[in-house]
């Protein structure tokens, strides 16, 4: 029986997992001790669950407990890397090396940085999606410092190739920085056979609990070292004050068990799932196009543009099917998804976008009744739409005098 | 973001879809907006020579659901009034009747205008047709 509103926007959030909710729970009642507390019980049992989920993380990425800092989450820990990175080797370089497609916490820090003296090359990607390593190569000076490149992309899920990237990084001694907030559970991430040295990872992309996150700083080969960005009682090794979210860190840490145990039977589960409901689409539809390269891409994401049919307008339509679009009309700053735009696809593409994004609760039937639902509302919309209807006339879109507004 | 009742009820059941023959004199089209800004409405009227009343009117439009419903209440709004009445309607007369949001202003801008360009093409077709547009342009 289907359950609505169906969700399939888990690149946003995931639901937390039954399973992690129960071992949080202890830490919100009796076991409320601070772990900083060094000299009293409450203390030692908050320390030992932080501990342990150091551990669990540290696990499913294939790092040492100690080179975990937790934050408030992965835009902390972006912030943290960059900007910690840029303040403490400042005397090396003042050069950071990006990509376009980056999530905005890597890109406004970036922006900040810009204004405090640092040099950032923002790399154009591919139309499939990925970085150009021989234009990373080429961008990388005496000056730089660092390079930040997101592992799966949050909107389009494509996989960058994060091995050859840190092995350019290693090569030319640059430090490397990945956000992974959309990879780490969901895909095999090590950051040794993947030459990570910094990465950002957070507890509700894997059916953990929000306001908690992670950074991963690689103690050797080489040693990363970082200037803190808040001040206070110098917890995590001096890199993130604050008295820790145990409860949250507990949570945490069992969804990153979970994930371990579970990540080789759900990537083949959610690739298979995607798989059908890309294939039911294009099947019953035409003019669909898939943002991104398939080649390289996270098993649970699928971006799609219907083309002369407007996101939100879609969206209005699949009212009882959660999703998000890359139409202007569905963000803040009212302007197309910058990441579609920096695939070069022209920005009605952009507006005509849906991203969807398998879970581990979503079900066969879930699929199943969301590609119905998307068809039955893509046709009424192209019958609405002047586009669809001058498409099939004949006429070229892109010959007409459009009166931009 | 949550929508008003009458947009949906416009979005769920859009009055007056379709196109009319953009070559018959007595058919005004007009179109509005760009794909890469995520809406265009094409908005047609056909109009009784003989009396100057819009007797039935036509959209189709790609955009959001404020910007369909916008277009389709102005046809609803359109039909049977004069060309001149027609003229006389304001975006806001749309705002009003549809709640929009400040958000979504500009959807009711494009529906004034795209009455406005059906209207204009309308009176192009009627002018005599030895006048070379060159001369007017």
């Amino acid at each position: 029986m289907l359950n609505f509103p169906i969700y399939l926007d888990n690149h946003a959030t995931t639901p937390m997992d039954p399973r992690v909710l129960d071992v949080m729970l202890p830490y919100f009642k009796e076991s409320f001790g601070n772990a900083a507390s060094r000299n009293h019980s409450f203390g030692w049992v908050a320390e030992e669950a932080v501990e342990k989920a150091r551990k669990q993380l540290a696990g499913l990425i294939g790092a040492t407990s100690k080179e975990i800092v937790f934050t408030s989450g992965a835009t902390e820990s972006n912030n943290l890397a960059l900007k910690g990175v840029a303040e403490m080797y400042a005397q090396k370089g003042n050069h950071i090396i990006t990509a376009a497609t980056e999530h905005k916490a890597v890109l406004d820090t970036c922006k900040r940085l810009e204004k405090h003296g640092s040099r950032v090359t923002y790399l154009p990607v591919q139309t499939n999606g990925l970085v150009d390593l021989d234009m990373l190569r080429d961008a990388i000076t005496d000056k730089t410092i660092l390079v930040s490149i997101m592992y799966g992309n949050n909107e389009i899920g494509v996989v960058q190739s994060i091995a050859e990237i840190g092995s350019i990084c290693r090569e030319r001694g640059v430090l490397f920085h990945t956000d992974g907030v959309q990879a780490v559970g969901k895909i095999p991430v090590n950051v040794n056979t993947d030459n990570i040295d910094l990465m950002s990872f957070t507890a509700h992309k894997m059916y953990g609990p929000k306001g908690v996150g992670a950074l991963y700083v690689r103690r050797k080969n080489p040693r990363v070292q970082l200037t803190a960005q808040m001040d206070g009682g110098g917890h995590e090794r001096g890199m993130r004050s604050g008295t820790l979210n145990v409860p949250g860190i507990a949570g945490f840490g069992k969804a990153a068990e979970l994930c371990q145990q579970l990540l080789p039977e759900e990537m083949l589960a959610h690739g298979a799932l995607r798989d059908r409901l890309k294939e039911k689409l294009m099947a019953e539809l035409d003019e669909t196009y898939i943002n991104g390269t398939m080649d390289s891409r996270l098993p649970h994401n699928l971006n799609i543009s219907f083309a002369y049919v407007e996101g939100e307008s879609l969206l209005m339509g699949i009212n009882d099917i959660a999703v998000s679009s890359g139409s202007a009309c569905t963000s803040a700053t009212l302007e197309p998804s910058y990441v579609l735009k920096a695939l070069g696809a022209g920005d009605d593409l952009a507006h005509s976008s849906i991203r969807f994004g398998i879970g581990r609760f979503t079900t066969q039937e879930e699929v199943d009744y969301t590609a119905g639902k998307v068809i039955e509302v893509v046709r009424k919309l192209r019958e609405l739409s002047p586009l669809y209807e001058m498409v099939k006339e004949g006429i070229d879109l892109s010959k007409v005098q459009w009166a931009a507004h | 973001m949550a929508y008003s009742e009458k947009v949906l009820d416009h979005y769920n059941h859009p009055r007056n879809v379709g196109s009319l023959d953009k070559k018959d004199p007595s058919v005004g089209t007009g179109l509005v907006g760009a794909p890469e800004c995520g809406d265009v409405m094409k908005l047609q009227i056909k109009v009784n020579p003989d009396t100057g009343i819009i007797e039935d009117a036509r959209f189709k439009t790609f955009g959001c659901g404020s910007a369909i419903a916008s277009s389709s209440l102005a046809t609803e709004m359109l039909k049977g009034k004069t060309v001149d009445e027609a003229l006389q309607i304001k975006n806001t007369e749309i705002v009003n009747e549809l709640s929009l949001p400040p958000v979504k202003i500009h959807c009711s801008v494009l529906a004034e205008d795209a009455i406005k360009a059906a209207i204009t093409d309308y009176k192009a077709k009627m002018e005599v047709p030895s006048v070379s547009p060159l001369q007017t342009a």
